[in-house]
């Protein structure tokens, strides 16, 4: 087996709600209860292999957000080590730290936010090549127009401002801003859900094209479960905080191992469905601030026996590269 | 066959601006019957929304409805008084839009809104309408829904807060429900509890149902028929099957081919080249043209006029043939 | 229950129009405004030519006249000028008196807004973009500043440290900022939240950088737009100041001042003395505020 060349070690990510001063002098003094934990990301493995592209499906407040800014280095975690090329991320300094952060590069969701209102394209693009002076003055043009280039956005566009474009085209800029400093790892996080579906299959189209054409690695988070098949080699789906079933894509979608995988993909509208009769999952996504015992999922899971609501189940190895968190495929299930 | 229960006629609704006034519905037909859930699919800015407000008159300065004939169970709703249209919205005609909060009150608890919704309508004590209420919650889906019903909005989730905007909008037994978007902003799972509680009182009471959407995959699975925008006008309509099966506009084609579900994984989308075209500077002659492959000289002079088939209604002067593979 | 009878106009003519040149293009198509700019423009104008377009100069002692002292409007002097507002007890021109003070309110104003931007920009930029203690620091002065009423703290400091041009703009600076800082932290937490600036992060760009390439640009608009209104604020303290006998020095003397010092002869029938500096500070002050508004609703800035 090769070695990943990006990892997430045992990573967590907790919000503590900010107290009043008040609620902190009870708490010290032991009259009221510390305050909730919001446990966004609560313990995930994760490894990417280089030139594969890795799905990480989940409802909102699932935590995939949090995870995608964690994997850039965007936000730190809690606890647990993020390891790029074989060397935890927390130990890099000065340049090293810069090289990761530079080779890692995230591609965001809301094409409207994502890119500074006042900034004019090219020097949105070039704006980490001139700041590091990672190319000579004079070459870093260049750079950016090739990099305009290739996301398919006009030359002639270069010195707009990206209220000037659709939202389409802004998200090509959001991409060739993200290529132009020479990632190797891109992370994506939802990155076609605010676009139009025509407008969507251009961007898939390009990010598909873009791989090809640098070999880059993909960690693709959306909560569409038709993109995240048709672009994945390998799916990850998370619940509460957690992954609870990771494989290859075909097998995940095909034949889904965790009772959650099933209930989400049975809930995906397809349009090759007609007139279905709709069985939908009972009950809500529960509060990340009190997660039910056991496993997270058991109060909604139509398979729960009484030892799901105790323990907890681990992520473990039902078949050669896939894994579930489920008491249904546990060895010393009786 | 039975009478319409909404026949729609060359609706038309404009903008207005400093500089003109701009069609973003442009010559709607629209015909649905008692019982029947007809999907409105359209992308971003293709006149869907300001469609379905224009059906009920909720269309405010700038926007203007300028022609066309809306006519609800033979009653033309266009020429109706300000009086008689609040008293069909609400009751004979409901309304569920994307964001819940635009009909529940924020500073009301769900039941006071509730109740306030059926006596409006009708002569009934408190009493009755609680209990109405409280079975209107249940029924979509709501647990211990006598709890709920002393709540206000903010302590709902978003999904929890849908399923109570729907029951409200159940809760006269309307014949028609204008469903904007509803579930767009939800998780799949929710939106799948949504769309059961919709198909399922549709069928139990023969309401009809509009539902607007951008998503295909979500028509195909709740619509008997479906009507596709483009530019302010329904460029395709018919069943279900007939469309997504044997689409014969080639922006119905491209739209079916952009949906990740059409190709195997990994291989190139059917991408439709372009951007829609602003409502101020849609181009001549047919509206898809400058992203149509299909098009031909014609298409840039002449805008193609309905064309309707057993039902299966286009506007191309060169569709894609019959039976060709998507 | 009741709809909300709206729906979203979607004419993409104007969202292409830039911000700017929608407000531009509102304050010239009201009256109201379009009258205000005007005064304004009138008022700036007539300060920066007051040595060249009053007809006496009334800080030069030499050119006033003792004998022409508390004269109506309209009369002749000694020296054969025409009066057109009267003259005060010191014989000096009262249209003179008035350019003059025109120029030290409105240089009195801007100076201290200027000042007080700056400090109140920086002060919030910090506490958004560093959280945690230097926010708590930051914005404690800022609650204690803005806890009290401003005459009261600028009248405390002019009392220990002493009248003057330069210690009125002192206080005024020292007033203003906290109002500043407040605002430009409020826009900067919401601009920091974007993804752009995590981009920024992302790309490893430095603190500085971030604030000054990506924060300020984006979040200092508000602050800007609600600059025209405490300008007017500026003056007004200072000509409340100068009133009460703790502003500027009677050399220098503001519009304020010299209703000050015609307020005795009101009530023996000499108004000019303090009428006509009343109406200059209220037409100036009023054309500033009606300005200010407009840009503030056109901005939708909320103070």
């Amino acid at each position: 087996m090769t070695v990943p060349f990006f990892e997430l070690r045992g990573v967590k990510k907790h919000f503590r709600s900010k107290s009043t001063f008040a609620q902190r002098l009870l708490a010290a003094t032991g009259q009221a209860p510390p305050p909730p934990v919001l446990r966004a990301v609560d313990g995930v493995d994760l490894s990417v292999m280089r030139g594969e592209v890795l799905g990480l499906v989940g409802e909102s407040g699932c935590g995939k957000s949090t995870l995608a800014r964690i994997a850039t280095g965007i936000s730190a975690a809690s606890a647990g080590d993020v390891v790029y090329d074989g060397r935890p991320v927390v130990q890099l300094r000065g340049k090293e730290r810069l090289d990761f952060l530079l080779k890692v590069q995230m591609v965001f969701q809301d094409p409207y936010a994502s890119l500074n209102p006042r900034m004019q394209v090219h020097r949105i693009v070039g704006e980490a090549l001139r700041v590091h002076r990672l190319l000579p003055k004079n070459e870093i043009d260049a750079a950016v127009d090739k990099a305009l280039t290739e996301v398919g956005l006009d030359l002639a566009y270069r010195n707009r401002y990206p209220h000037q474009f659709s939202g389409g085209q802004r998200q090509r800029i959001g991409i060739a801003r993200a290529l132009a400093v020479n990632p190797d790892f891109l992370v994506c996080d939802e990155p076609v859900s605010a676009l139009d579906v025509s407008i969507q299959a251009q961007v898939i189209n390009l990010f598909m094209d873009v791989r090809e054409r640098r070999g880059l690695t993909y960690l693709f988070v959306s909560h569409d479960l038709g993109i995240v098949r048709h672009i994945s080699d390998r799916v990850a789906i998370m619940y509460l905080g957690r992954i609870v079933e990771i494989g290859p894509a075909s097998a995940v979608f095909d034949k889904p191992a965790h009772p959650y995988s099933a209930a989400l993909i049975a809930a995906s509208p397809s349009a090759a469905r007609r007139k279905r009769d709709f069985q939908p999952l009972k009950g809500e996504l529960p509060s990340p601030l009190a997660p039910p015992t056991g496993c997270p999922f058991h109060p909604r899971c139509e398979h729960a026996m009484s030892k799901c609501r105790e323990v907890r189940p681990v992520l473990q190895e039902i078949a050669p590269g896939r894994s579930a968190a489920c008491h249904l495929h546990t060895s010393d299930n009786a | 066959m039975t009478l319409p229960l909404l026949e729609v006629r060359g609706l038309k609704t404009v903008f207005h601006d400093l500089a003109g006034a701009w069609p973003a519905v442009d010559g709607v037909d629209l015909l649905v019957h008692p019982g029947e859930i007809l999907g409105l699919v359209g992308e971003s800015g293709s006149g869907k929304s300001v469609t379905g407000f224009s059906l009920v008159q909720l269309i405010d300065p700038p926007g203007e409805v300028v022609s066309g004939d809306v006519l609800f169970k033979g009653e033309d709703l266009r020429s109706a008084s300000e009086e008689r249209l609040r008293s069909l919205r609400g009751d004979r005609i409901a309304m569920i839009f994307q964001d819940p909060l635009m009909t529940l009150n924020p500073v009301l608890s769900i039941g006071e809104q509730m109740c306030e919704a059926i006596q409006e309508h009708r002569n009934c004590s408190r009493q009755d309408a609680l209990k109405e209420a409280s079975r209107a919650l249940s029924r979509v889906g709501i647990s211990s829904p006598e709890a709920r019903l002393k709540q206000f909005p903010h302590e709902f989730s978003g999904g929890m807060r849908q399923r109570v905007a729907i029951a409200t909008a159940l809760l006269n037994e309307p014949d028609l429900i204008i469903a904007d978007e509803p579930t767009t902003a939800l998780d799949v799972t929710i939106q799948s509890q949504i769309l059961f509680e919709v198909q399922k009182l549709s069928r139990e009471t023969g309401t009809a149902v509009i539902w607007i959407t951008h998503d295909l995959a979500v028509v195909a699975e709740l619509a008997d028929r479906v009507a596709v925008m483009y530019a302010g006008r329904i460029v395709e309509t018919g069943t279900v099957d007939d469309v997504l099966d044997r689409p014969r506009h080639p922006y119905t084609v491209g739209l079916l081919g952009s949906s990740a579900a059409s190709a195997s994984p990994g291989e190139r989308l059917k991408q439709i080249n372009g951007a829609a075209p602003s409502i101020s500077a849609r181009p001549s002659g047919c509206p898809f043209r400058p992203r149509c492959e299909r098009a031909l000289a014609v298409c840039e002079q002449i805008d193609p006029s309905p064309q309707i088939l057993d039902g299966h209604g286009y506007r191309c002067h060169n569709p894609v043939p019959e039976g060709s593979a998507l | 229950m009741s709809l909300s009878k709206s729906v979203a106009p979607v004419v993409a003519a104007n969202a292409d129009t830039p911000l700017r040149t929608k407000v531009l293009r509102r304050i010239r198509s009201r009256p109201t405004t379009r009258g205000a700019v005007i005064l304004l423009g009138v008022f700036v104008l007539l300060a920066v030519l007051a040595p060249l377009i009053a007809p006496q100069n009334p800080h030069d002692l030499a050119s006033l006249s003792v004998m022409d002292n508390r004269l109506e409007p309209g009369s002749r002097g000694m020296t054969g000028i025409t009066y057109w507002l009267g003259t005060d007890a010191q014989g000096r021109d009262m249209l003179s008196a008035i350019l003059y003070g025109l120029r030290t309110s409105l240089l009195v104003g801007l100076l201290s807004s200027a000042g007080a931007l700056a400090i109140g920009i920086a002060a919030g930029l910090f506490a958004a973009q560093f959280g945690g203690a230097v926010d708590a620091a930051i914005m404690r002065v800022v609650d204690f500043m803005l806890g009290f009423p401003s005459i009261l703290i600028a009248l405390v400091l002019l009392a220990s440290i002493g009248r003057g041009v330069d210690k009125v703009i002192i206080a005024i600076i020292l007033v203003q900022w906290a109002q500043y800082a407040r605002l430009m932290r409020a826009a900067a937490l919401v601009e920091r939240r974007k993804e752009y600036i995590e981009a920024a992060v992302n790309f490893g760009l430095p603190t500085p950088h971030i604030m000054l390439a990506h924060l300020l640009p984006n979040s200092v608009g508000s602050v800007l737009v609600v600059t025209t209104i405490n300008i007017a604020g500026a003056i007004t303290l200072e000509a409340t100041l100068s009133f009460l006998g703790v502003g500027v020095p009677v050399t220098q003397p503001s519009l304020g001042l010299l209703i000050a010092n015609g307020f005795e002869f009101l009530l023996s029938g000499e108004y000019w003395i303090a009428a006509f500096p009343g109406i200059a500070l209220v037409l100036l002050i009023m054309s500033l505020n009606l300005v200010g508004d407009r840009l503030r609703r056109s901005f939708n800035v909320r103070t």
